[in-house]
């Protein structure tokens, strides 16, 4: 919930240590407890101001456990129960997409009342991740709308 | 459940996701802004911005949780008029929906933050004024919800036995202490018709199909419990004003009412039900509602002990007793309407009364033991608004807004205000609103949720850019919140609930629920709460 637009820090940078190529906004996070596991697979979250955040991740982690560690901006109102629809993400390539397990009723269920649905539409605690999705990327829709033309009706 | 945080984070990105740095960062920039915005920014650095929520529901919680996340400063006390918090999280959403309740989780979150102060047990409006808390606020935002429901207008509605608002039964069986001495009579045959279309009337089909057996292990009040494991109603009607394409219910409350065992779900008319070719092109939410209603249930009518129906094109006229029994409920009678003959399955077509050759109205009599109301819910004007400039909107039932949670004025007597379209609305400064209150009482928690962010993120904006949204101008408040509003309440008698009562109140009922094999055994009265701290 700490998010918000980036701002540079006035701050010396912490040491950092792996990515040998790294840029602002990617780089390697990801929870210490996974820190020793072997199996590492990628995946980008794009945020909703379009900042891009690449992580490491082990097999079996949800795409909402996954963006709660990091601190990105994405809701688990139900706890990952997958009876709202809160962590609603979109999956970026429609092939990445089709290779994922077919949402089940009850979450197709759930992302139908979900803000800004898409064709590839998911939500975050439903996709496990596993090593045909390294290389993943979701965009997390804007949470706040914008305002509409309904909003001024009848004032 | 969070993860440890990692360590190993370049600049850029400690700043964005870690917290601290950006934190100072934000501070920093507050106190160093110039002059014409010193008001706020008095604020902001030299003493805690400070904000009475309103209602302690889902759209308080959010907005709070943003609020404290995003403004360093702000000191929020949530105000609330039972002892005990989360609003229509505990007393509204179904018992046998624990997993929607997780977000009481999150809740407890915030309120475990130094500051967040929870008021319960004080009633704003009546048992105490609202002008007591504006001296010592610098912003109060409304989430207290909607307090009544919308009547039907009909004659018999207001009888005191077997017809029921479908808000007081499910308060009923939530333990909400305002209708703990409903008890519905479902004794007096075998079925139950509700008027209404929405999640809420499914809410209420499925506590009075479901085996009573599993409801047992849930929250649910037990005298709820005992009062349905005697209940005879075997047939529930959910009936419609208009057709199937109108319905307010979302898929995952018809697909588990569809799901019950033993339950049966009487098919829809094919006359009614929009033909294939119309379904195939709607837009995928409602097609696949579509699809799922005109799907059924595969439970077999013949073994199943109880059964359901979507009745549709009808509006209710009036209700009837028995002659021989005055005291029951025999039917309810309506007129039929039909839709719109050039354009019938158009979703925002209007339906319009069908009319018998004889010119007369075509009616029907649907047997009914038991009458639920279920039409949406209504917001109330909290007493005292209009001393703070609020000019409640009865006719929406909504507090006026400028879209973004921003109160705004009708008499054009407070701030002037550009929005997005060029026109010109006026807020009313340091006033927000969020959740029912402010948009209407629909959707679920998810939209409740992004609407109340919506709200936090404008008062935070409003403190950064504005130079007068502020309930006072500088130096006019006691900046003291609720330390300000105490000795007031305790005048009156009050005995305010803090976090810590609440948690006792939690743990005792906890404690009764184990004993019981349920999640939690709820206290159905305001005492019973206050037993528990005050012994």
């Amino acid at each position: 919930m700490a998010g918000g637009n980036p701002v540079q820090s006035a701050q010396n940078p912490p040491a950092v240590v792996a990515s040998p190529a790294l840029v602002h906004g990617v780089c390697t996070v990801f929870p210490r407890s996974h820190y020793t596991a072997e199996a590492r697979i990628n995946v980008s979250f794009i945020d909703k101001d379009g900042t891009r955040i690449d992580l490491q991740v082990a097999e079996g982690d949800n795409l909402l456990d996954i963006a709660q560690a990091n601190d990105l901006e994405m809701e688990g109102a139900c706890g990952g129960s997958c009876a709202c629809s809160t962590c609603h993400v979109v999956v970026e390539d429609p092939d990445m997409f089709d290779k994922m397990e077919e949402p089940s009723d009850d979450e197709n269920d759930m992302l139908d009342l979900a803000f800004g649905l898409t064709e590839t539409s998911r939500l975050g605690c439903q996709v496990l991740m596993n090593k045909e999705l390294d290389g993943l990327v979701v965009r997390l829709p804007a949470m706040t709308r914008n305002l509409q033309a309904s909003d001024f009706e009848g004032k | 459940m969070r993860l440890e945080r990692a360590s190993l984070v370049c600049a850029h990105c400690t700043a964005r996701i870690g917290g601290r740095p950006l934190l100072s960062a934000v501070r920093l920039s507050v106190s160093l802004w110039p002059s014409p915005r010193r008001l706020n920014s008095d604020v902001a650095s030299t003493r805690p911005f400070r904000v009475a929520i309103v209602g302690s529901g889902p759209a308080g919680f959010y907005a709070a949780s943003r609020l404290l996340a995003k403004q360093q400063s702000a000191v929020v006390d949530m105000y609330e008029k039972l002892p005990v918090p989360f609003g229509l999280a505990r007393y509204g959403v179904a018992p046998d929906h624990p997993e929607v309740k997780n977000c009481e989780e999150k809740f407890t979150e915030v309120a475990s933050s130094p500051r967040f102060n929870f008021v319960g047990n004080v009633d704003l409006g009546n048992d105490l004024p609202l002008s007591s808390l504006k001296p010592h606020y610098d912003a109060i935002l409304f989430a207290y919800g909607s307090s009544k429901d919308k009547e039907l207008g009909i004659p018999g509605e207001q009888a005191l036995r077997s017809v029921y608002s479908a808000r007081a039964f499910v308060g009923w069986y939530n333990g909400l202490p305002e209708h703990r001495d409903l008890e519905p009579d479902l004794t007096s045959g075998e079925d139950a018709v509700i008027v209404g279309q929405g999640n809420v009337a499914l809410d209420v089909a499925r506590i009075l199909l479901s085996d009573v057996d599993a409801l047992r292990s849930t929250d649910i009040a037990d005298y709820a419990l005992q009062t349905l494991s005697k209940s005879r109603i075997k047939r529930v009607r959910v009936v419609g004003r208009r057709g199937p394409l109108q319905v307010a219910f979302t898929i995952k409350e018809a697909r588990e009412l569809l799901k019950l065992p033993s339950v049966s779900f009487d098919p829809i008319p094919g006359n009614i039900m929009p033909p294939e070719s119309v379904i195939s092109a709607l837009p995928r939410a409602q097609k696949r509602l579509m699809q799922l209603l005109a799907k059924g249930s595969t439970n077999d009518p013949k073994t199943a002990t109880k059964s359901w129906s979507l009745d549709f094109l009808l509006a209710p006229e009036c209700l009837h007793w028995s002659p021989m029994y005055p005291y029951h409920l025999s039917h309810a009678k309506f007129s039929r309407n039909e839709l719109d003959p050039s354009d019938p399955y158009n979703p925002s077509s209007k339906v319009s009364p069908k009319l018998m050759s004889s010119g007369k109205r075509a009616q029907v009599n649907i047997p009914a033991s038991v009458f639920f109301r279920s039409v949406g819910y209504k917001s109330l004007p909290l007493p005292g608004l209009e001393d703070l400039g609020i000019q409640f909107d009865a006719n929406r039932g909504v507090i006026p807004n400028d879209g973004f949670g921003r109160v705004t004025s009708l008499s054009n007597s407070g701030e002037p205000q550009q929005l997005p379209d060029g026109s010109l609305i006026s807020t009313v400064p340091g006033l927000y609103c969020a959740g029912w209150v402010k948009r209407g009482p629909t959707g679920v928690i998810a939209s409740t949720m992004t609407d109340a962010f919506t709200t936090a993120d404008a008062i935070v904006r409003d403190l950064a850019d504005s130079h007068n949204s502020l309930l006072h101008a500088p130096g006019q408040s006691s900046g003291l919140g609720w330390d300000g509003v105490r000795d007031e309440a305790e005048a009156r008698g009050l005995r305010a609930t803090s976090w810590q009562d609440w948690e006792r109140i939690d743990a005792a009922e906890r404690e009764c629920g184990q004993k019981k094999g349920k999640v939690r055994d709820k206290f159905g009265r305001v005492q019973e709460m206050l037993d528990v701290i005050l012994k």
